[in-house]
């Protein structure tokens, strides 16, 4: 965590001239050096870093260079929105990636199966904003039945905005979520089924049909339980891609969480949020790792409880 | 009447070029309370008659002919009668352990769930059953056992819980699929035992799908013979063993080493080349001839071996002492044993002798020069060219990606770059016929060759530097019986024609009764006793060497 | 004895013989999507010869012709077979002009990563001991950090460090830095873990006890068999390059739209999207999805037949 929280800092604080991106040409130096002092660019850099960390970790990251506002206040206006997609999609994409990848896994040829797969590798390759385009000018454009942008009207709970509430806002969010979806499901359903068909080929498998377990034992009680194990990590490694590809799809939805905010960060070179953005990303990244990790101790017996026998 | 009749049971697979038969048109009986060994080299179909009589094959393969009849029923009638006679009727019992049990259920779920499959046991009933069944095949506090997961369990243990699992609803046949091979022999008599017992007091007839002849001569009380599909001989096990009738069964039983004398060379009954002492003349011109001092080429002082805390597992916090305070002696121009069971150590050792590991302490000498202190890469090089070593896996000894010209090319153009083109050729020519290969093999790729014949490469590979010692790491452990027999033999012509000295490294006790002058037995890292190979078999003078010997399967026993 | 005549089989003799040919022959979908990759990738690379306009030549533009609708439609001409864009480019030409953008960033970035990827996974492999540690916790991190995420980062470290005018120019090389520096640590993690394997195998310690020196060992002996895993994640990184390209470009942060790619002009036809312009981004995104299609396609067909695991 601290690593990274150095990293972003050292990476945008030494990157470029902030002051460069904030005013004009016509700026003259002395003003340039007045705004350097004001906004303490002139410490020394530890000084600069530590006061870094200690305002991160107040959630302080300074003033948008570009918008001209606390860093913090704009987060805490744009999360809510990213999140609700995010949750979303990955309730979307875990589920039926699952529940695809075991039945595509477990049934190897047949009509479903193969149509499963061929759409799953088209899904691959449909890139996430060309998923958007098409979903608008579909369902906004030609059926006109779904909004194209934004969230709709959103409830304002005090901490917290949902659109969850109100009619335009359950609507808003079907597309976008739907999209930032599909590209995470058909991942998940190829290694989901390439799991599920190594576990059919091991021998405790074969043994347990040479003792006559049943069919539907094997497959959804050996086999399953052995083959849900990776998923714990791809669920992790899920929620922190889609946060990643948040970033498209709200720019195609015009969404307004913070992929949208950052987007427009990165274009013009907007640091404070740009490095808020990363420490926030790695926050999550971190907290994700954590919760795997303790997951897979409750789960995996291989972990939980050691052996009596060191080796064989 | 017999209890099990498998009548014209023809599996075959269809591949890309053409169909295969794993097995064709096998009769076999079986009766209660006796025990059938199936006996073949690999790919001689056996386990795939195993898996037919309950039709377990896998794709692309399919019983294709035949009928399989237990007691009064056909169990192939229908695809969907036979799951009713699995695990019931019909017990199997895989090669290995430790992928046999599902890692996520603990053994007593797995118990229970077989039980409830096949009987109308509550789970309160079944759990008993399994305890009690977990204690008849010799599992200790089987109570808490039961609670356990798999991978708590010791390799042996675990084969005793698939056992138990093969058993748990009493079915009236076993099949024993290579159940042993896995284990070393200490606990494969213990193993083999348990299946005795349990034919007798269950009255079972049981099918021991084997390789291993000793195996077959303590255990069974009729043997089949099968090779490349087809059955070969069925009879007593006496007979078959002590007066075969068919050619292919004498030659697999006198390929067999002898465990009660030593022998000159193994009869090879089927083809073999005769002139091959003219074939390595060619290689001895080459050869920079070492006269016989009788001297000690290698001498090992204290030598200790541990690992660290995460290479072996993460979790145990000590070190395990792979070898432990070992000393011995090799003589120039003789062949020492180096023997004991797996976690002895005696690899680590072969690969100290080789500089692949360096020793935690300790010295090797070789030619009265400390060669683990050698720093200097040029100083190294002159040992690296006069030790070589064979090893165990034919199939990951060689590079699959070069032809086995560049293969055996590699050691000679490294120490001698110099060396013409033409000369080079000549060269691996000749290396290959000591090995007895022909020229054209050098154009091939290694996949294009059988797992003895890969062996052969690995040799000439290793005679390309001229080397004085030749370090055998299980040279003949993943052969079969017939190629190790040819195997063998080769490696004791090139050694009195070469006077080379051996250092062979094996579990097993009569092929080193047959290859060596001199043995050392290790335990646990530790050298229990050196002696001559004759003192050892007949007066061992250590606990251990003595209760080896007593457990070793002997094929001799049939004798008695 | 005469050596040539020794030879046994030729090397296409071998070709022929292989699993690999038999699989290809008979697997309808490796042939099509090969061939149709095969034509991309001719028309790409040989625009200018098949095309007969040059897009990006101003002279050859006239307004009079943009908006022109697809030649099959009632306004068509059919001079334009996919119509034209806003400034009058014949849609198919700038199409393969994009198309060749985009193919010459995907395989750059992609060899750029398979390089570095390669080069650390196999080293750490090799090596082993802190340096592998170290490796392989910074491909962990980064595994963590989705790669779009990253390739965002850098383009927004870097239009930090260069400036405006020079972006221009330098974008393509930052694409392709940051596309192929976001891909490297599937490389380094495939190629580690199959040195790892290979490592273990007698025919390096055969070669060790022969006195081969490491550095031969490793590109002589190891390389050579790790190289099938690698090539199958490089057809489908491939793949993810081209679309992650598209992505960036889409966003704004890729390519600039006087040399536009795939995804640039997916980007500037969307604003056209709801006036009805439809063809303006529904062609190269239709372009953009056949391509990534066949390349998966292949690479799924080249993992099926190279995974020794399911090959039965």
């Amino acid at each position: 965590m601290l690593v990274v929280a150095f990293v972003s800092f050292s990476l945008f604080n030494f990157v470029g001239d902030p002051i460069n991106n904030m005013v004009g040409e016509e700026t003259s130096d002395e003003e340039r050096a007045e705004l350097r002092e004001t906004l303490g660019l002139m410490d020394p850099i530890h000084v600069q870093f530590s006061r870094f960390i200690v305002n991160a970790s107040k959630g302080e990251f300074g003033i948008s260079y570009q918008l001209r506002r606390p860093v913090s206040e704009l987060i805490v206006e744009r999360l809510p929105a990213t999140i609700e997609l995010v949750v979303i999609s990955a309730l979307i994409a875990l589920v039926t990636g699952t529940l695809l990848g075991v039945y595509t896994g477990i049934n190897r040829k047949g009509f479903l199966s193969d149509f499963v797969l061929a759409i799953s590798l088209l899904g691959v390759s449909l890139p996430t904003f060309v998923i958007g385009i098409l979903f608008i000018y579909l369902f906004a454009v030609i059926l006109g039945i779904l909004p194209s942008f934004g969230r709709g009207e959103v409830v304002d709970l005090g901490f917290w905005t949902t659109g969850f509430l109100t009619v335009s806002g359950l609507k808003a969010i079907i597309l976008p979520s739907v999209t930032l979806s599909l590209f995470q499901m058909t991942y998940i359903i190829r290694l989901v089924r390439a799991e599920m068909m190594e576990i059919l080929q091991t021998d405790y498998i074969k043994f347990a049909r040479a003792r006559g377990i049943g069919e539907n034992s094997i497959k959804y009680k050996h086999a399953l339980k052995n083959g849900l194990i990776p998923v714990i990590t791809i669920a992790g490694i899920n929620i922190g891609t889609l946060i990643a590809f948040s970033i498209i799809t709200e720019t195609v939805f015009q969404w307004p969480g913070m992929g949208f905010l950052f987007i427009q960060a990165v274009q013009f070179v907007d640091i404070p949020i740009m490095s808020a953005y990363l420490v926030f990303i790695a926050f999550v990244f971190v907290m994700i790792n954590f919760i795997v990790d303790i997951l897979y101790y409750l789960i995996d017996p291989r972990i939980r409880v050691k052996g009596d026998v060191a080796s064989g | 009447m017999s209890f099990l009749k498998i009548n014209n049971l023809s599996v075959d697979y269809q591949m890309r070029k053409e169909t295969v038969y794993a097995a064709k048109n096998v009769n076999i009986e079986v009766n209660k309370g006796e025990i059938l060994g199936l006996v073949g080299e690999s790919g001689s179909g056996k386990s795939t008659v195993g898996n037919a009589i309950i039709n377990l094959i896998d794709e692309p393969g399919k019983v294709s002919s035949g009928s399989v009849i237990l007691g009064d029923f056909n169990i192939h009638e229908n695809s969907e009668s036979i799951v009713k006679y699995r695990g019931n009727k019909i017990g199997l019992i895989f090669q290995d352990p430790q992928t046999s049990l599902n890692p996520i259920l603990t053994v007593g779920e797995q118990l229970i769930e077989t039980i409830q499959t096949h009987l109308k046991l509550s789970k309160e009933e079944a759990k008993n059953k399994s305890i009690n069944l977990l204690k008849e095949v010799g599992i200790k506090d089987a109570e808490t056992r039961f609670d356990n997961y798999p991978h708590q369990f010791s390799g042996g243990m675990r084969q005793r819980v698939v056992i138990s699992l093969a058993l748990c609803c009493e079915p009236e046949l076993l099949i024993a699929d290579e159940p042993t091979t896995a284990l070393d022999v200490s606990i494969q008599s213990q193993i083999l035992e348990l299946i005795k017992k349990l034919t007798k007091e269950r009255n079972l007839a049981v099918i021991l799908i084997t390789h291993d002849m000793g195996v077959i001569a303590e255990t069974a009380d009729r043997v089949a013979v099968m090779k490349s599909g087809n059955l070969v001989e069925i009879g007593e096990t006496k007979k078959i063993l002590t007066n075969p009738k068919e050619n292919y069964t004498k030659s697999l039983v006198s390929s067999v080493p002898p465990t009660n004398k030593k022998i000159s060379r193994f009869v090879i009954i089927e083809k073999e080349n005769n002139n091959k002492k003219e074939n390595n003349i060619k290689i001895l011109n080459r050869w920079s001839k070492k006269e016989i001092i009788k001297q000690d080429l290698v001498k090992i002082k204290n030598l200790n071996k541990s690992f660290d805390d995460n290479f072996f597992t993460e979790n145990s916090k000590n070190s395990v002492m792979a070898v432990n305070d070992v000393s011995f002696e090799i003589k120039e121009g003789e062949s020492f044993g180096l023997v004991g069971e797996s976690g002895s150590g005696k690899s680590t050792i072969a690969k100290m002798v080789v500089n692949l590991f360096k020793p935690t302490s300790g010295d090797i000498f070789f030619d009265n020069v400390c060669i683990t202190k050698i720093k200097q890469r040029s100083e190294l090089m002159k040992f690296r060219k006069q030790i070589q070593m064979i090893f165990q896996d034919p199939y990951s000894s060689l590079n699959g990606r070069l032809k086995v010209k560049d293969i055996i090319a590699e050691p000679i153009t490294l120490h001698n770059p110099s060396i013409s083109n033409i000369d080079l050729n000549n060269y691996i020519y000749d290396l290959l016929e000591s090995v007895e290969l022909t020229q054209k093999s050098a154009y091939r790729y290694p996949h294009e060759f059988s797992g003895g014949q890969r062996q052969r490469i690995s040799i000439a590979r290793a005679l390309a530097t001229q080397p004085r010692l030749l370090v055998c790491d299980e040279p003949t452990s993943a052969l079969d019986v017939s190629i190790q027999a040819q195997i063998l033999n080769l490696l004791k012509d090139l050694q009195e024609q070469l006077n080379l000295t051996i250092l062979f490294i094996s579990h097993d006790l009569p092929v080193v009764r047959q290859m060596c002058d001199r043995i050392g037995v290790l335990k646990d890292g530790k050298l229990c006793e050196v002696s001559n190979t004759e003192d050892l078999f007949l007066k061992p003078g250590h606990e251990y060497t003595r209760e080896l010997l007593r457990l070793m399967p002997k094929i001799e026993s049939i004798y008695n | 004895m005469s050596q040539v005549d020794n030879k046994s089989l030729s090397t296409w003799e071998r070709i022929k013989d292989s699993d690999i040919y038999h699989s290809f022959v008979k697997s309808p979908t490796a042939i099509v999507s090969s061939t149709i990759l095969f034509i991309i990738f001719f028309c790409s690379f040989f625009v200018e010869l098949i095309t007969p306009y040059n897009p990006f030549d101003p002279s050859s533009l006239s307004l009079m012709d943009a908006f022109t609708p697809p030649s099959w439609t009632e306004d068509g001409l059919a001079k334009f077979i996919l119509g034209t864009d806003g400034q009058g480019r014949d849609m198919l030409s700038t199409i393969l002009y994009g198309c060749r953008i985009s193919l010459i960033v995907g395989f750059s970035a992609i060899i750029f990563s398979l390089i570095l990827g390669v080069g650390l996974g196999l080293t750490a492999g090799f090596f082993g001991g802190k340096y592998e540690m170290i490796v392989m916790r910074l491909t962990d991190v980064q595994l963590t950090v989705p790669s779009i995420l990253m390739a965002l980062l850098v383009d927004g470290i870097a239009r930090g460090l260069i400036s405006r005018e020079m972006h221009d120019e330098m974008a393509i090389y930052v694409l392709i830095f940051a596309i192929g520096i976001s891909e490297w640590p599937q490389f380094a993690r495939v190629s580690r873990a199959a040195t790892l394997v290979e490592k273990n195998k007698d025919y390096v310690s055969a070669s060790t006890i022969i006195g081969v020196s490491n550095i031969i060992i490793m590109f002589k002996h190891i390389l050579p068999n790790i190289l099938r895993p690698v090539l199958v994640i490089g057809t489908i990184g491939l793949a993810l390059a081209i679309l992650a390209e598209s992505t960036l470009s889409f966003l704004g942060v890729g390519v600039p739209p006087t040399t536009p790619s795939l995804g640039t002009l997916i980007r500037l036809g969307n604003d056209f999207l709801f006036s009805g312009e439809w063809w303006i981004t529904f062609f190269p995104a239709i372009f953009l999805v056949i391509l990534a299609f066949s390349i998966n396609l292949l690479g799924d067909w080249m993992r099926d037949t190279l995974n020794p695991k399911l090959k039965k």
